[in-house]
């Protein structure tokens, strides 16, 4: 197994599969998040929020969240840089756009604007409710359960920037567009594509992508327009 | 059927005296041409047109020039065998550019074919990876009964389709990562397809990816340009297979 992590398709096998946690925590994350619509009481988005923050199997994924992400961004760097390296001497012309989805030619972008995003987000909310703590975190209660208030914090980011608004939108489309591409490509790097089940997965990767987009800028829209 | 008479075309041509010159594209012009002539057949006249001129002809590789031996390349205006779909730049004529359009040449571009001079590249990594393992073991002895061995008509197509791989490396040619993947995605699955070719198949799979990496070919991001240049239209179904035979031989290990 020595060199399966060294070759390319061992490579492009556990960018496949760090991709699939990936999404599947956006599938997480996204049904958590939509609660800040689904009741503007803040109270469920509280109690997820407080969910999530003590149980243990939750605990134990986070790190296992972070490491997976960590490898998606190293794979993709070694990846990226091997690639770079194999065409020593660019075209004068070619015909990039012809052959292939943007998206698919700017995965590296995409991804490195993503990780811009993400430490922000970090910042915003994690970090904050982790260690630096701030004043709108206050507890609050819920169903006689004392809780940090983190509907608060998120309700009073958006509710006081547009910036922060329009920023949290565009992160969204951000990995809308890594996903139309990452999707149907994880799929085809794991080995699971053929004929038929390829069309399949590039339906099924835009649809999830718009899903995506749509759904984390839900939030930020919902509050730009007064509605929380 | 006349042929259009084409008055002028610009002809921009990478020219490099060996693989160690630095190289560097030349402008050429060709007067009255038929739209009937055919992309190489433009360079052969262009070539006595030099000699004439006492210049060195440009190099160029060719050899079947009816789109089936994988000799000929070519990156001509940005696009690996010309601008036309499915066909070799053997198989490309005049009549697809228009008079007094630049036409830019190329050679095509990777780490791992590197030029010998001006158009011709050195694609004997191509043959290195076939030789690691792109091949079926057959002992000697009384030939076999070619219907012994029963194969479903679909998989007997697809390992056809695999099969018109010609080798020429437009696949690595227009991918931005200059990956090798359609190429021996191909030559492993029409071999992993057959039940003569399955006995090998871990150890082939396992062997051609190895040497494709050692080689310097870049990775496979799945952006599909490859299959939209390949002249035989080589799916990326295959590179799908070739994915999973390399995964499952390398879980048996
Ligand atoms: C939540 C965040 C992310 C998700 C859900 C995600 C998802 C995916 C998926 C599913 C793929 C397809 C894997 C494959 O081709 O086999 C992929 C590819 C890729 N990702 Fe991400 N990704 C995320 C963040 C990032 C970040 C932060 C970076 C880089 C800094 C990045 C860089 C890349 C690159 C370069 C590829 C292309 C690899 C390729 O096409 O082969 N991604 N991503
Ligand atoms: S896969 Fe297509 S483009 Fe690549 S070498 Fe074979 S015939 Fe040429
Ligand atoms: S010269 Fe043989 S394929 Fe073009």
């Amino acid at each position: 197994m020595n060199s399966f992590i060294t070759s390319s398709i061992g490579k492009k096998a556990i960018m496949g599969v760090s991709g699939f946690f990936l999404v599947s925590f956006l599938c997480v994350h996204l049904t958590a998040n939509l609660m800040i619509v689904a009741d503007s009481s803040g109270e469920t988005f509280n109690e997820v929020c407080h969910f999530m923050a003590t149980n243990p199997i939750v605990r134990v994924i986070e790190p296992v969240l972070a490491l997976g992400f960590l490898l998606h961004i190293a794979l993709a760097s070694w990846l990226t840089l091997q690639n770079r390296a194999a065409r020593p001497v660019k075209y004068a012309r070619s015909n990039q756009s012809g052959n292939a989805s943007w998206a698919s030619r700017n995965m590296y972008i995409l991804g490195a604007l993503i990780l811009v995003f993400l430490l922000l987000h970090l910042w915003n909310f994690w970090w904050k409710i982790k260690f630096a703590g701030d004043p709108l975190l206050a507890q609050t209660e819920v169903d006689g359960t004392l809780m940090e208030n983190t509907y608060a914090l998120v309700s009073g980011l958006f509710k006081t920037s547009v910036a922060y608004c329009v920023l949290y939108i565009l992160g969204g489309i951000l990995l809308g567009l890594h996903l139309t591409h990452g999707f149907g490509a994880a799929f085809q790097s794991v080995g699971l594509s053929n004929r038929v089940w390829r069309k399949r997965w590039a339906v099924l990767g835009v649809l999830f992508a718009v899903v995506i987009a749509a759904g984390f800028s839900i939030i930020p829209v919902y509050f730009l327009l007064g509605l929380g | 059927m006349s042929d259009k008479i084409l008055k002028e075309l610009t002809l921009k041509i990478w020219r490099q005296k060996d693989a160690k010159a630095k190289g560097g594209f030349e402008t050429y012009k060709i007067r009255d041409i038929s739209g009937g002539t055919s992309f190489l057949e433009m360079l052969d006249i262009l070539n006595e047109q030099l000699v004439g001129e006492n210049k060195e002809p440009v190099a160029f590789d060719h050899d079947c020039r009816e789109g089936i031996c994988g000799m000929c390349s070519l990156f001509i205006n940005g696009r690996a065998h010309g601008p036309d779909d499915e066909v070799t730049t053997c198989q490309l004529h005049l009549r697809r550019f228009k008079d007094g359009e630049t036409i830019t040449i190329e050679p095509w571009r990777s780490g791992a074919f590197p030029v010998i001079k001006d158009l011709i590249v050195d694609r004997k990594a191509f043959e290195k990876i076939q030789q690691a393992g792109g091949y079926v073991s057959v002992t000697t002895g009384g030939v076999p009964d070619g219907n012994a061995i029963p194969v479903p008509s679909e998989k007997a197509e697809e390992a056809m389709d695999a099969a018109a791989c010609i080798g020429c490396g437009a696949c690595v040619a227009t991918c931005k990562n200059s990956s090798a993947m359609l190429f021996v995605a191909a030559k492993v699955s029409q071999l992993a397809l057959l039940p003569q070719g399955k006995i090998e198949a871990a150890r082939r799979a396992k062997a051609m990816v190895a040497k494709m990496d050692e080689l310097g070919f870049g990775n496979c991001t799945n952006t599909g340009a490859c299959e939209s240049e390949c002249p035989k239209k080589i799916s990326i179904e295959h590179i799908a297979r070739l994915n999973r035979e390399y995964l499952k031989a390398k879980l048996q290990e």
